[in-house]
């Protein structure tokens, strides 16, 4: 069990998995999944500042922290306790046009290349790692919602507005990839 | 408080070990998947958002309660013109990052303790739009 457990999952069984969060939440709680709230509570939480958009009962959301620390916990075991004994398998037509723009290890979830802290004081790093996460989440607060709340819940509960923002979260990442990333990498 | 919120954690833990042994949180699998070069990221949330409809329909035609008898409700969304700026500009960092959101939690669980700075830096964005809010077309 713990053997077939370790290998990756296949898309449908993971699809089936994810999908299936979305009634556990309702049931658990009448709650609607979504994740990029939780950063929102963390600035209503820490850093209010007096601005409107961060003065309501951040308490009454306390939900979604324990749910995001949860997602921490659950990254953990995922891969410490049911840990894939091989690398990823990667198109390799991916392999190679990443290989042609500098990145040489294929063998975690994330290049190392990339994403890793002696990087953080260089131009590469501080876009991969500091500006990217500020656009993901700049971005999400703007849309109202992220890949969670707008692509799954929201297409779940078959929202207009969630599918105007999935296509439009596919646009931003089709453009970035094809157009943008080439040169961001070979900085 | 932890008490009564220990569920969440527990449905947060779950989608979690999901989260990389679907291998979503994958960097390469985002890359994979604006490349058009693999069919994984699109049938991991295809499936998941067909199973989402079908659940939400069963909860809303069975009118199936929470576990404490409350009556399931949806918050509708409204749209706004932000779903487009918002959306781009959130699709642009998900390719730089190969995350959104709840993948980066998962990142950090899984030991990439440098994603915390990109977590705090989404916060840093979050708050950013805080404060700009009033100005930007919403």
């Amino acid at each position: 069990m713990l053997e077939l457990l370790r290998q990756p999952w296949h898309w449908s069984i993971s699809g089936l998995l994810i999908g299936l969060t979305v009634p556990l939440l309702l049931i658990l709680g009448n709650k609607s999944f979504g994740i990029s709230s939780s950063l929102r509570h963390v600035c209503a939480a820490c850093i209010p500042a007096n601005i409107e958009f961060f003065k309501y009962d951040w308490k009454k959301e306390s939900w979604n922290l324990f749910f995001v620390a949860g997602i921490v916990l659950g990254g953990f075991i995922g891969n410490y306790f049911l840990t894939n004994p091989n690398d990823i398998v990667i198109n390799p037509q991916t392999q190679q046009e990443l290989a042609a723009l500098g990145i040489k290890d294929f063998s975690g979830l994330l290049p190392t290349d990339l994403f890793n802290f002696q990087n953080l004081f260089t131009l590469k790093g501080f876009i991969f790692m500091i500006l990217g996460g500020f656009l993901v989440g700049f971005g999400t607060r703007w849309a109202g919602g992220c890949t969670s709340g707008h692509a799954i819940m929201g297409l779940s509960n078959l929202q207009v507005p969630s599918l105007i923002a999935t296509i439009c979260f596919m646009v931003g990442g089709f453009v970035m990839t094809w157009l943008i990333l080439p040169f961001l990498l070979t900085f | 408080m932890i008490i009564r919120n220990l569920k969440y954690i527990f449905a947060g833990m779950f989608f979690g070990i999901i989260a990389v042994k679907s291998e979503i949180i994958s960097w390469f699998r985002i890359q994979e998947m604006f490349r058009l070069t693999s069919f994984h990221m699109f049938g991991v949330i295809g499936t998941a958002v067909v199973i989402g409809i079908i659940s939400i329909q069963l909860i809303k035609r069975l009118n199936i309660k929470t576990l404490s008898g409350e009556k399931i409700s949806i918050a509708p969304k409204k749209f706004q013109k932000g779903q487009i700026y918002g959306g781009l500009i959130f699709g642009f960092g998900w390719a730089i990052t190969g995350a959104c959101p709840g993948p980066l939690f998962a990142q950090i669980g899984s030991g990439f303790g440098v994603i915390t700075v990109t977590l705090l830096s989404a916060i840093a964005g979050t708050w950013t739009y805080g404060y700009f809010r009033d100005k930007l077309p919403n």
